[in-house]
């Protein structure tokens, strides 16, 4: 496993290296088969998921799906749009609560422990499993309270000078201190949008969570954003369980060590990402990784 | 080519053919383009004209009430008259007959008035609020007792009018209001140097009267005060909670679906019938008290939620659910959200619907008929517990009334209510100035 896979800065550069011109196929399974191929559980897994089901209303958007995020990893979920590979991130921190007609069924495991739960507070969970969206979403304030809000609300600091060292510590793990640090009480919504993205992941981090959720967050950024935004997430890896869900798949081989590929609700293949991308054992994952459709 | 529908010349491309037709269609386009405009033109046209049409209207018929013709008298203040036994005390001096001295004078003044109806004529060219005057004078300096005060009081409105010129002095005298013999007083007194038009300081610091040279606006401008202190005092918070709850937590079933639909319905209940219910629920049942600024505030308060509620429920939907989503991915409870994040943004929108209901309110005269806020009530009202009147009503009542002098008080009173309005609507502005926040 290469898992000290080099970063690819620029993002033009590499296209032949994920989309290998292939003489033959490798795939072994046919498209019409909907079982996962690969292997779903990993050694010491920081959330398990078994038999994982999405309903809105009467349509099924997640099918019995079963995966293992590991500890220390980031686990790229591509496919198609409305595939959903969103709707089961959602799921993970139970952001899918907000949504009325959503309905889960199966088991998800956070360090052993079932989320849905009778006895698991959302809020706390949250506070384990935070999430950053696709589209830059500082709150309308200035780039310190952003930061500080979540340690705020959760009560993690006694002074204000414990609250100013977790505010630069955030920042500079998202790689922002230096960009920001003479303009903490400007507003937060004046930084471009990669700025912008980073200082939702110094959010997010500023309450040391155990999981991170990505829902596509370079979509919105320009390449050189996305850049920094990649390298950022292969540093945080040291210390959090990333899920991200991305619709390039330059970004999952870029990024990630293992990467899930989602198919109209199921889950299709999951597997090492250098694996997956040279040799997909499904058909539909080979259709979509060398671009014959999605 | 004229006809864009005739076949291509022989010679001409596609091309050159759509090009000809787009060309022949141009100037109906633009003719198009131009009517629209114009309409639009007239629309606005039209508004301003008769905005200004009602703002002329109502300035040039009210501004003089902002001035009121007084009379100087010199009145001897005779001791045997105001205090005979010469005690000081403040109980004789209150309710000594200081009218008397007023008329004592004016015979002065005229002494060759001798008939008893002339006597009368005489003296009712002098307000009655004249020793009243003298009354403070003197109770404010029991020294002058005994010296001849020199002091403007309020005209008659008869003669306040007839200098003003909306009293004819020709016609046959039976049609007059001021007859032959006063109008030469009058003119004798203005030769004089007696009578003045001088800043009608009465007409802001009294209730209403029924001599219109004595009533003022102050009574009803309390009453609406107080009226609206009370609307908002519970509409806002009230409207702003149902909004929030309703937008933010109700779940959406059948029940919010009808409690919806119900407080839309209720922005369209007429106001009357707000007044109604006041009367029946806060009057008759729980026995507050009659014509009191609580319960018109009460009953402006059922009529106002929903539009803030409206409003509120807007201004929240709104805010870009994206906010939300950022507290929620982080951990906070949906109210710590909701209270951090999306009211501040959302209360822009929020104050909007509350000035705009506050203004309905302000306006409303319907509803307080029916609560008794009607009555004709000369005291200023100092809580709201005392019996009072609202501008609107104040307006309603004295348009209502005979007496000439009424009028340009009716059009002043207009101008106080909408001078209050802009008041009103310049705070709402700079409050929500204040809390805009972009996103």
């Amino acid at each position: 496993m290469t898992q000290g896979k080099s970063m690819t800065v620029n993002a033009f550069e590499d296209t032949h290296e994920t989309k290998p011109v292939k003489p033959q196929s490798t795939a072994t399974v046919h498209r019409d088969v909907r079982e996962t191929v690969g292997e779903v559980r990993v050694e010491d897994p920081r959330i398990r998921c078994t038999d994982v089901n999405v309903y809105y209303g009467e349509k099924h958007a997640i099918k019995n799906i079963s995966l293992d995020v590991g500890k220390g990893e980031v686990l790229a979920m591509i496919g198609p749009s409305g595939c959903g590979k969103s709707t089961f991130l959602r799921c993970i921190n139970r952001m899918n609560d907000t949504v009325s007609s959503c309905r889960v069924t199966g088991e998800i495991l956070l360090d052993g422990e079932d989320i849905n739960g009778r006895h698991i507070d959302v809020v706390p969970l949250r506070a384990r499993v935070s999430m950053v969206f696709q589209k830059p979403n500082p709150f309308p304030k200035s780039i310190y309270e952003n930061v500080a809000f979540g340690p705020k609300i959760h009560g993690l600091v006694q002074s204000k000078a414990e609250l100013d060292e977790i505010v630069e510590a955030s920042l500079r793990k998202a790689n922002l201190w230096d960009e920001v640090k003479d303009r903490l009480d400007d507003p937060g919504l004046g930084l471009s949008g990669g700025q912008q993205q980073r200082l939702c992941i110094a959010r997010s981090i500023a309450i040391e969570p155990e999981v991170i959720l990505m829902d596509e967050p370079c979509s919105a950024l320009d390449p050189i954003s996305t850049a920094k935004v990649e390298q950022l997430i292969d540093e945080l890896r040291q210390n959090y369980s990333i899920c991200i869900v991305t619709h390039s798949m330059q970004q999952a081989a870029r990024v990630s060590q293992r990467t899930a590929y989602f198919h109209l609700g199921d889950l299709i293949e999951i597997g090492k990402t250098d694996d997956l991308f040279i040799k997909p054992r499904h058909q539909l994952t080979e259709d979509y990784i060398t671009g014959r459709f999605g | 080519m004229t006809n864009p529908t005739s076949p291509a010349a022989p010679g001409q491309s596609r091309g050159e053919r759509n090009f000809a037709r787009v060309q022949a269609g141009m100037k109906k386009r633009r003719a198009a383009e131009t009517r629209f405009r114009l309409y639009g033109m007239i629309a606005v046209g039209l508004g301003l004209s008769f905005l200004l049409v009602l703002m002329f209207s109502i300035v040039s018929k009210g501004y003089s009430a902002f001035l009121q013709t007084y009379v100087r008298l010199d009145v001897p203040l005779l001791e045997e008259v105001i205090d005979p036994e010469q005690t000081r005390q403040l109980d004789t001096l209150r309710s000594a007959d200081y009218g008397a001295l007023v008329k004592q004078n004016l015979r002065d003044m005229f002494p060759e008035v001798t008939g008893r109806r002339d006597k009368f004529a005489l003296y009712n060219l002098v307000s009655n609020g004249a020793g009243f005057d003298i009354r403070d004078r003197v109770l404010a300096n029991p020294d002058l007792i005994g010296t001849t005060l020199s002091i403007w009081v309020a005209a008659d409105d008869d003669v306040d009018m007839l200098l003003k010129g909306h009293i004819e002095r020709t016609g046959p005298e039976a049609d007059r209001r001021i007859k032959d013999n006063q109008l030469a007083w009058i003119d004798k007194l203005n030769a004089e140097g007696r009578l003045e038009k001088r800043f009608n300081v009465a007409f802001f610091s009294n209730g209403d009267s029924r001599d219109p040279e004595l009533s003022g606006i102050r009574g009803a401008l309390m009453g609406t005060i107080f009226t609206l202190i009370v609307t908002l005092s519970l509409s806002f918070p009230l409207g702003v909670a149902a909004a929030v709850y309703l937008e933010e937590f109700a779940p959406k079933n059948r029940w919010t679906d009808l409690i919806e639909v119900n407080i839309n319905n209720l922005a369209a209940v007429p106001s009357i019938v707000f007044g109604l219910l006041g009367l029946a629920v806060f009057i008759n049942f729980f026995e507050l008290p009659r014509s009191a600024p609580l319960v018109g505030g009460l009953v402006l308060t059922l009529m106002t939620l929903p539009t803030i509620i409206i409003a509120g429920r807007a201004a929240l939907k709104s805010v870009p659910p994206s906010i939300r989503e950022a507290a929620l991915g982080i951990g906070a409870s949906p109210m710590q959200a909701m209270l951090y994040h999306v009211l501040p943004l959302a209360l822009p929108g929020m104050l909007t619907g509350t000035i705009i209901g506050m203004a309905q309110a302000l306006g409303e005269t319907a509803p307080l008929l029916m609560i008794g806020m009607v009555a004709f009530i000369a005291d200023v009202p100092q809580g709201i517990f005392d019996p009072s009147t609202a501008l609107p009503v104040q307006i309603y009542l004295w348009a209502d009334s005979p007496e000439r002098a009424y009028v340009e008080r009716t059009s002043a009173a207009i101008m106080i209510l909408l001078a209050f309005l802009a008041l009103m609507n310049t705070v709402a502005v700079l409050l929500r100035k204040r809390f805009e926040q972009r996103w």
